[in-house]
Protein backbone atom coordinates (compact mmCIF):
# COMPACT_ATOMS: atom_id res chain seq x y z
CA UNK A 1 0.00 0.00 0.00
CA UNK A 2 1.04 3.46 -0.86
CA UNK A 3 0.20 6.83 0.96
CA UNK A 4 1.19 10.14 1.05
CA UNK A 5 -0.01 13.04 3.40
CA UNK A 6 -1.08 16.30 1.78
CA UNK A 7 -2.30 19.99 2.81
CA UNK A 8 -5.00 21.48 1.11
CA UNK A 9 -3.41 24.88 -0.83
CA UNK A 10 -6.32 26.35 -2.02
CA UNK A 11 -8.73 28.60 -0.64
CA UNK A 12 -11.53 27.36 -1.65
CA UNK A 13 -11.20 23.76 -0.25
CA UNK A 14 -12.25 21.02 -1.91
CA UNK A 15 -15.75 21.91 -3.49
CA UNK A 16 -17.83 20.58 -6.28
CA UNK A 17 -15.06 21.24 -9.07
CA UNK A 18 -12.31 19.65 -6.82
CA UNK A 19 -14.15 16.95 -6.24
CA UNK A 20 -14.98 16.11 -9.71
CA UNK A 21 -11.35 16.41 -10.71
CA UNK A 22 -10.04 13.77 -7.46
CA UNK A 23 -12.59 11.12 -9.06
CA UNK A 24 -11.41 11.90 -12.83
CA UNK A 25 -8.17 11.36 -12.26
CA UNK A 26 -8.68 8.48 -9.42
CA UNK A 27 -10.53 6.32 -11.96
CA UNK A 28 -8.12 6.21 -14.40
CA UNK A 29 -6.72 3.91 -12.37
CA UNK A 30 -7.30 0.40 -11.57
CA UNK A 31 -5.99 0.70 -7.58
CA UNK A 32 -8.29 0.99 -4.92
CA UNK A 33 -7.99 4.99 -3.25
CA UNK A 34 -9.16 6.61 -0.46
CA UNK A 35 -8.80 9.88 1.21
CA UNK A 36 -8.50 9.76 4.96
CA UNK A 37 -10.00 13.51 7.29
CA UNK A 38 -10.00 12.65 10.73
CA UNK A 39 -11.65 9.47 11.15
CA UNK A 40 -13.42 9.64 7.83
CA UNK A 41 -11.92 7.19 5.48
CA UNK A 42 -14.02 7.81 1.60
CA UNK A 43 -13.28 5.94 -1.89
CA UNK A 44 -11.77 8.68 -4.30
CA UNK A 45 -13.97 7.41 -6.51
CA UNK A 46 -16.91 8.68 -5.01
CA UNK A 47 -17.77 12.20 -5.79
CA UNK A 48 -20.28 13.03 -3.11
CA UNK A 49 -18.18 11.00 -0.54
CA UNK A 50 -15.34 13.57 -1.30
CA UNK A 51 -17.69 16.51 -0.69
CA UNK A 52 -18.93 15.64 2.62
CA UNK A 53 -15.66 15.13 3.86
CA UNK A 54 -16.04 19.20 3.55
CA UNK A 55 -11.95 19.42 3.50
CA UNK A 56 -11.40 23.24 4.21
CA UNK A 57 -8.65 25.31 3.59
CA UNK A 58 -5.11 23.90 5.28
CA UNK A 59 -6.92 20.83 6.16
CA UNK A 60 -4.34 17.71 6.29
CA UNK A 61 -5.42 14.34 4.03
CA UNK A 62 -3.97 11.36 3.82
CA UNK A 63 -4.22 9.39 0.15
CA UNK A 64 -3.69 5.70 -0.02
CA UNK A 65 -4.15 3.60 -2.94
CA UNK A 66 -3.93 -0.02 -3.07
CA UNK A 67 -3.34 -1.76 -6.45
CA UNK A 68 -1.31 -2.58 -9.00
CA UNK A 69 -0.95 0.93 -10.12
CA UNK A 70 -0.85 2.36 -6.42
CA UNK A 71 2.51 4.54 -7.11
CA UNK A 72 1.47 6.06 -10.18
CA UNK A 73 -2.25 6.89 -8.21
CA UNK A 74 -1.38 8.52 -5.38
CA UNK A 75 1.20 10.68 -7.28
CA UNK A 76 -1.21 12.00 -9.58
CA UNK A 77 -3.61 12.83 -6.96
CA UNK A 78 -1.37 14.61 -4.76
CA UNK A 79 0.00 16.77 -7.51
CA UNK A 80 -3.54 18.17 -7.84
CA UNK A 81 -2.97 19.05 -4.47
CA UNK A 82 0.09 20.21 -4.81
CA UNK A 83 -1.33 22.55 -8.17
CA UNK A 84 -3.98 24.11 -5.74
CA UNK A 85 -6.74 22.51 -8.53
CA UNK A 86 -5.71 25.06 -10.67
CA UNK A 87 -7.29 27.41 -8.50
CA UNK A 88 -6.04 30.30 -6.54
CA UNK B 1 -14.11 9.74 17.18
CA UNK B 2 -12.91 13.40 16.90
CA UNK B 3 -13.03 14.39 20.72
CA UNK B 4 -16.54 15.19 21.84
CA UNK B 5 -16.25 18.64 24.66
CA UNK B 6 -18.56 20.71 26.81
CA UNK B 7 -18.97 22.73 23.64
CA UNK B 8 -20.13 20.20 21.52
CA UNK B 9 -22.55 18.85 24.11
CA UNK B 10 -24.44 22.47 23.98
CA UNK B 11 -24.11 22.21 20.19
CA UNK B 12 -26.35 19.67 19.71
CA UNK B 13 -28.81 19.51 17.25
CA UNK B 14 -31.28 17.84 19.18
CA UNK B 15 -34.98 18.61 18.57
CA UNK B 16 -38.34 17.73 20.66
CA UNK B 17 -38.46 15.26 23.54
CA UNK B 18 -35.04 14.43 22.92
CA UNK B 19 -33.68 18.34 23.55
CA UNK B 20 -31.02 18.80 26.74
CA UNK B 21 -31.68 22.63 26.53
CA UNK B 22 -28.45 23.61 28.36
CA UNK B 23 -26.88 27.13 28.29
CA UNK B 24 -23.31 28.09 29.94
CA UNK B 25 -23.89 30.49 33.34
CA UNK B 26 -20.23 30.46 34.37
CA UNK B 27 -16.66 29.19 33.61
CA UNK B 28 -17.10 29.79 29.97
CA UNK B 29 -12.57 28.53 29.65
CA UNK B 30 -14.16 24.62 30.64
CA UNK B 31 -16.52 24.64 27.14
CA UNK B 32 -13.05 23.18 25.80
CA UNK B 33 -13.03 20.18 28.03
CA UNK B 34 -13.23 16.97 26.87
CA UNK B 35 -15.96 14.46 27.55
CA UNK B 36 -14.49 11.23 27.97
CA UNK B 37 -17.38 9.43 30.23
CA UNK B 38 -20.41 8.72 28.47
CA UNK B 39 -21.95 8.57 31.91
CA UNK B 40 -23.41 10.95 34.85
CA UNK B 41 -22.04 11.15 38.70
CA UNK B 42 -24.70 13.38 41.42
CA UNK B 43 -21.57 14.85 43.70
CA UNK B 44 -24.15 13.98 47.19
CA UNK B 45 -21.12 12.20 48.53
CA UNK B 46 -18.43 13.94 47.78
CA UNK B 47 -20.36 17.42 48.51
CA UNK B 48 -20.14 15.86 52.19
CA UNK B 49 -16.43 15.34 52.10
CA UNK B 50 -16.23 11.91 50.85
CA UNK B 51 -13.51 11.46 47.80
CA UNK B 52 -13.16 8.34 47.72
CA UNK B 53 -13.65 6.56 44.09
CA UNK B 54 -14.77 9.95 42.84
CA UNK B 55 -16.08 9.92 38.97
CA UNK B 56 -14.75 13.38 38.81
CA UNK B 57 -13.96 12.97 34.41
CA UNK B 58 -18.31 12.46 34.42
CA UNK B 59 -20.42 14.69 33.98
CA UNK B 60 -21.73 16.12 37.40
CA UNK B 61 -25.32 16.74 37.78
CA UNK B 62 -26.68 18.80 40.35
CA UNK B 63 -30.39 18.25 41.28
CA UNK B 64 -32.45 19.74 43.98
CA UNK B 65 -31.15 17.69 46.80
CA UNK B 66 -27.47 18.83 46.39
CA UNK B 67 -28.16 22.45 45.63
CA UNK B 68 -30.16 22.59 49.29
CA UNK B 69 -27.30 21.09 50.85
CA UNK B 70 -24.76 23.64 48.93
CA UNK B 71 -26.87 26.55 50.12
CA UNK B 72 -26.67 24.71 53.68
CA UNK B 73 -22.49 24.63 53.51
CA UNK B 74 -22.98 28.46 52.48
CA UNK B 75 -24.92 29.31 54.97
CA UNK B 76 -22.40 28.10 57.45
CA UNK B 77 -19.47 28.92 55.95
CA UNK B 78 -17.83 25.52 55.31
CA UNK B 79 -17.26 25.51 51.63
CA UNK B 80 -13.76 23.90 51.41
CA UNK B 81 -15.21 20.38 50.20
CA UNK B 82 -16.74 22.21 47.31
CA UNK B 83 -13.35 24.13 46.51
CA UNK B 84 -11.93 20.70 46.85
CA UNK B 85 -14.19 19.19 44.52
CA UNK B 86 -13.36 21.53 42.21
CA UNK B 87 -9.89 21.06 41.98
CA UNK B 88 -10.60 17.90 40.45
CA UNK B 89 -10.27 17.99 36.39
CA UNK B 90 -14.46 17.82 36.17
CA UNK B 91 -15.10 17.42 32.68
CA UNK B 92 -18.42 20.45 33.53
CA UNK B 93 -21.46 20.51 36.04
CA UNK B 94 -24.95 21.19 34.95
CA UNK B 95 -27.82 22.13 37.73
CA UNK B 96 -31.40 21.05 36.28
CA UNK B 97 -34.78 22.50 37.25
CA UNK B 98 -32.97 25.87 36.02
CA UNK B 99 -31.34 26.62 39.45
CA UNK B 100 -28.63 29.44 39.33
CA UNK B 101 -26.05 28.30 41.57
CA UNK B 102 -24.78 31.12 44.48
CA UNK B 103 -22.03 33.72 43.14
CA UNK B 104 -19.98 32.12 45.78
CA UNK B 105 -20.11 28.60 43.58
CA UNK B 106 -19.89 30.32 40.39
CA UNK B 107 -16.77 32.01 41.11
CA UNK B 108 -15.11 28.88 42.37
CA UNK B 109 -15.89 27.22 38.96
CA UNK B 110 -14.42 30.28 37.43
CA UNK B 111 -11.38 30.11 38.72
CA UNK B 112 -11.36 26.33 38.30
CA UNK B 113 -12.02 26.82 34.61
CA UNK B 114 -14.82 24.27 34.87
CA UNK B 115 -18.01 25.00 32.70
CA UNK B 116 -21.14 25.35 34.54
CA UNK B 117 -24.67 24.83 32.95
CA UNK B 118 -28.24 25.05 33.76
CA UNK B 119 -31.08 23.30 32.69
CA UNK B 120 -35.02 23.67 32.68
CA UNK B 121 -35.65 19.73 32.63
CA UNK B 122 -35.74 18.11 36.16
CA UNK B 123 -32.82 15.84 37.46
CA UNK B 124 -34.93 12.30 35.92
CA UNK B 125 -35.78 13.46 32.88
CA UNK B 126 -32.57 15.34 31.77
CA UNK B 127 -30.41 12.66 32.71
CA UNK B 128 -33.12 10.20 30.31
CA UNK B 129 -32.07 12.53 27.89
CA UNK B 130 -28.85 12.92 27.96
CA UNK B 131 -27.91 9.26 28.75
CA UNK B 132 -29.72 8.78 25.18
CA UNK B 133 -27.77 11.45 24.06
CA UNK B 134 -24.46 10.35 25.11
CA UNK B 135 -25.16 6.58 24.27
CA UNK B 136 -25.90 7.46 20.83
CA UNK B 137 -22.36 9.76 20.30
CA UNK B 138 -20.07 7.28 21.75
CA UNK B 139 -21.87 4.32 19.93
CA UNK B 140 -19.27 2.12 17.79
CA UNK B 141 -19.53 4.12 14.42
CA UNK B 142 -18.66 2.72 11.03
CA UNK B 143 -18.77 5.11 7.66
CA UNK B 144 -18.92 2.24 4.49
CA UNK B 145 -19.43 3.24 0.66
CA UNK B 146 -23.46 1.89 0.05
CA UNK B 147 -26.37 3.38 -0.34
CA UNK B 148 -29.52 3.16 2.90
CA UNK B 149 -33.16 3.02 1.65
CA UNK B 150 -36.04 2.45 3.11
CA UNK B 151 -38.20 -0.24 1.12
CA UNK B 152 -41.97 -1.15 2.66
CA UNK B 153 -40.27 -0.13 5.78
CA UNK B 154 -37.42 -2.06 6.56
CA UNK B 155 -33.93 -0.68 6.00
CA UNK B 156 -32.29 -1.88 2.94
CA UNK B 157 -28.03 -1.36 2.48
CA UNK B 158 -27.01 -1.45 -0.61
CA UNK B 159 -23.60 -2.33 -1.27
CA UNK B 160 -21.29 -3.38 -3.94
CA UNK B 161 -18.46 -2.26 -6.36
CA UNK B 162 -17.79 1.01 -7.73
CA UNK B 163 -20.03 1.41 -10.77
CA UNK B 164 -22.47 -1.55 -10.19
CA UNK B 165 -25.14 0.30 -10.37
CA UNK B 166 -25.77 1.16 -6.42
CA UNK B 167 -27.05 5.07 -7.25
CA UNK B 168 -29.20 3.91 -9.83
CA UNK B 169 -30.59 0.75 -7.97
CA UNK B 170 -31.77 3.53 -5.16
CA UNK B 171 -33.24 5.91 -7.77
CA UNK B 172 -35.62 4.20 -9.45
CA UNK B 173 -36.59 2.58 -5.89
CA UNK B 174 -37.21 6.47 -4.51
CA UNK B 175 -39.11 6.77 -8.31
CA UNK B 176 -41.34 4.10 -7.15
CA UNK B 177 -41.98 5.64 -4.04
CA UNK B 178 -39.44 4.36 -1.29
CA UNK B 179 -37.45 6.72 1.09
CA UNK B 180 -33.74 7.61 0.67
CA UNK B 181 -31.38 7.87 3.47
CA UNK B 182 -28.14 8.09 2.18
CA UNK B 183 -26.60 7.67 -0.42
CA UNK B 184 -22.46 6.76 -1.12
CA UNK B 185 -21.54 7.08 2.36
CA UNK B 186 -23.87 5.79 5.24
CA UNK B 187 -22.99 6.32 8.85
CA UNK B 188 -23.70 2.71 10.79
CA UNK B 189 -23.69 3.19 14.60
CA UNK B 190 -24.25 0.13 16.62
CA UNK B 191 -27.03 1.01 19.32
CA UNK B 192 -26.57 -0.78 22.29
CA UNK B 193 -24.71 -3.66 20.19
CA UNK B 194 -27.91 -4.56 19.47
CA UNK B 195 -28.85 -3.23 16.02
CA UNK B 196 -27.40 -0.98 13.40
CA UNK B 197 -28.72 2.77 12.68
CA UNK B 198 -28.16 4.21 9.47
CA UNK B 199 -27.86 7.64 8.72
CA UNK B 200 -26.30 10.53 5.85
CA UNK B 201 -22.85 12.01 6.82
CA UNK B 202 -23.66 15.58 6.37
CA UNK B 203 -26.95 16.78 7.53
CA UNK B 204 -26.76 19.94 5.31
CA UNK B 205 -25.57 18.05 2.02
CA UNK B 206 -27.53 14.97 2.37
CA UNK B 207 -29.67 13.42 0.41
CA UNK B 208 -28.61 14.51 -2.49
CA UNK B 209 -26.79 11.55 -5.13
CA UNK B 210 -24.59 11.71 -7.64
CA UNK B 211 -25.79 9.62 -10.97
CA UNK B 212 -22.86 9.24 -13.79
CA UNK B 213 -24.20 11.12 -17.07
CA UNK B 214 -26.93 13.31 -14.69
CA UNK B 215 -24.81 15.04 -12.26
CA UNK B 216 -25.84 15.80 -8.60
CA UNK B 217 -29.60 15.64 -7.72
CA UNK B 218 -31.04 16.92 -5.06
CA UNK B 219 -33.43 14.15 -4.36
CA UNK B 220 -36.18 15.49 -1.63
CA UNK B 221 -36.77 18.51 -4.08
CA UNK B 222 -37.31 16.17 -6.93
CA UNK B 223 -39.01 13.77 -5.62
CA UNK B 224 -41.04 15.38 -2.41
CA UNK B 225 -40.13 15.29 1.58
CA UNK B 226 -42.03 11.92 1.68
CA UNK B 227 -38.96 10.04 -0.88
CA UNK B 228 -36.49 10.95 1.98
CA UNK B 229 -35.57 9.72 6.00
CA UNK B 230 -33.18 10.91 8.25
CA UNK B 231 -32.26 7.91 9.89
CA UNK B 232 -33.31 4.19 9.97
CA UNK B 233 -32.46 0.30 11.09
CA UNK B 234 -30.66 -1.30 8.89
CA UNK B 235 -32.77 -4.94 8.79
CA UNK B 236 -31.29 -5.96 5.50
CA UNK B 237 -27.80 -5.98 3.14
CA UNK B 238 -27.82 -6.57 -0.50
CA UNK B 239 -24.40 -6.89 -2.07
CA UNK B 240 -24.89 -6.18 -5.88
CA UNK B 241 -22.38 -8.20 -7.58
CA UNK B 242 -21.78 -8.49 -11.33
CA UNK B 243 -23.30 -11.85 -12.81
CA UNK B 244 -20.77 -14.60 -12.58
CA UNK B 245 -21.63 -17.86 -14.74
CA UNK B 246 -19.20 -20.29 -12.53
CA UNK B 247 -20.72 -18.68 -8.80
CA UNK B 248 -23.47 -20.78 -7.12
CA UNK B 249 -26.34 -18.03 -6.51
CA UNK B 250 -28.94 -19.36 -3.60
CA UNK B 251 -31.54 -21.17 -5.53
CA UNK B 252 -34.03 -21.85 -2.48
CA UNK B 253 -33.38 -19.14 0.11
CA UNK B 254 -33.85 -21.42 2.79
CA UNK B 255 -30.45 -21.03 3.92
CA UNK B 256 -30.26 -17.81 5.60
CA UNK B 257 -26.97 -16.02 5.62
CA UNK B 258 -26.00 -12.81 7.71
CA UNK B 259 -22.81 -10.86 8.05
CA UNK B 260 -21.55 -9.13 10.74
CA UNK B 261 -21.49 -5.43 10.94
CA UNK B 262 -20.14 -3.64 14.13
CA UNK B 263 -21.25 -6.99 16.23
CA UNK B 264 -24.53 -7.03 14.74
CA UNK B 265 -26.41 -9.59 12.42
CA UNK B 266 -28.08 -8.43 9.14
CA UNK B 267 -29.57 -10.76 7.16
CA UNK B 268 -27.62 -10.82 3.77
CA UNK B 269 -28.81 -11.66 0.18
CA UNK B 270 -26.51 -11.38 -2.85
CA UNK B 271 -27.98 -9.73 -6.13
CA UNK B 272 -26.26 -10.95 -8.95
CA UNK B 273 -26.66 -7.90 -11.50
CA UNK B 274 -27.44 -8.65 -15.19
CA UNK B 275 -28.79 -7.40 -18.33
CA UNK B 276 -33.16 -8.24 -17.51
CA UNK B 277 -32.41 -8.67 -14.31
CA UNK B 278 -34.56 -5.59 -13.03
CA UNK B 279 -33.00 -5.04 -9.46
CA UNK B 280 -35.05 -2.70 -7.93
CA UNK B 281 -38.13 -4.86 -8.17
CA UNK B 282 -35.68 -7.76 -6.90
CA UNK B 283 -35.15 -5.54 -3.82
CA UNK B 284 -38.69 -4.88 -2.92
CA UNK B 285 -39.78 -8.54 -3.22
CA UNK B 286 -37.08 -9.29 -0.50
CA UNK B 287 -37.83 -6.37 1.34
CA UNK B 288 -41.61 -7.53 1.59
CA UNK B 289 -39.93 -11.28 1.99
CA UNK B 290 -37.98 -10.22 4.72
CA UNK B 291 -41.36 -8.82 6.22
CA UNK B 292 -43.35 -11.80 5.89
CA UNK B 293 -40.34 -13.66 7.92
CA UNK B 294 -40.69 -11.12 10.64
CA UNK B 295 -44.24 -11.86 11.10
CA UNK B 296 -43.33 -15.89 11.52
CA UNK B 297 -43.97 -16.72 7.89
CA UNK B 298 -40.70 -17.87 5.80
CA UNK B 299 -41.85 -18.67 1.89
CA UNK B 300 -39.00 -20.83 2.01
CA UNK B 301 -39.10 -23.07 4.57
CA UNK B 302 -43.25 -23.11 4.50
CA UNK B 303 -42.57 -24.49 0.84
CA UNK B 304 -40.25 -27.22 1.68
CA UNK B 305 -42.35 -28.41 4.73
CA UNK B 306 -45.41 -28.34 2.00
CA UNK B 307 -43.22 -30.48 -0.25
CA UNK B 308 -42.55 -32.97 2.32
CA UNK B 309 -46.00 -33.46 3.57
CA UNK B 310 -46.89 -33.97 0.24
CA UNK B 311 -44.45 -37.21 -0.23
CA UNK B 312 -45.03 -38.08 3.21
CA UNK B 313 -48.96 -38.71 1.94
CA UNK B 314 -48.08 -39.83 -1.61
CA UNK B 315 -45.92 -42.77 0.87
CA UNK B 316 -49.12 -43.59 2.93
CA UNK B 317 -51.36 -43.76 -0.15
CA UNK B 318 -49.27 -46.11 -2.05
CA UNK B 319 -49.44 -48.63 0.25
CA UNK B 320 -52.86 -48.88 -0.57
CA UNK B 321 -52.57 -48.78 -4.25
CA UNK B 322 -49.72 -50.85 -4.43
CA UNK B 323 -51.20 -54.46 -6.06
CA UNK B 324 -48.23 -56.43 -5.47
CA UNK B 325 -48.19 -55.55 -1.70
CA UNK B 326 -49.90 -57.64 0.33
CA UNK B 327 -51.84 -56.94 3.23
Amino acid sequence: MKQETVTIKNRAGIHARPAALIVRTASEFESEIFIELDDMKINAKSIMGIITLGANYKSILQISAEGEDEEDAVSAIAKLFENRFEED
Amino acid sequence: MKNFTVLDLIDLDLKDHNSLNLKCVAGRKGLQRIITDPEINRPGLTLSGFFNEFAYHRIQLFGRGEIAYLNMLEANDTMSAVEKMFSYQLSCCIFSQSVTPSKKLLQIAENAGCAVLQTDLTSSEFTIRLMRALNDIFAPKKVIHAVLVEVFGIGVLITGGSGVGKSETALELIERGHRLIADDSVVLKSVNGSFLMGSGRNEMLGHHMEIRGLGIINVSNLFGVGSIRDKKQVQLLIELEIWNSDANYDRLGTGDITKEILDVQIPLIKLPVKAGRNIPILIEVAAMNERLKKLGYHSAQEFDDNVLKWLESKNARSLYSNKNDIF
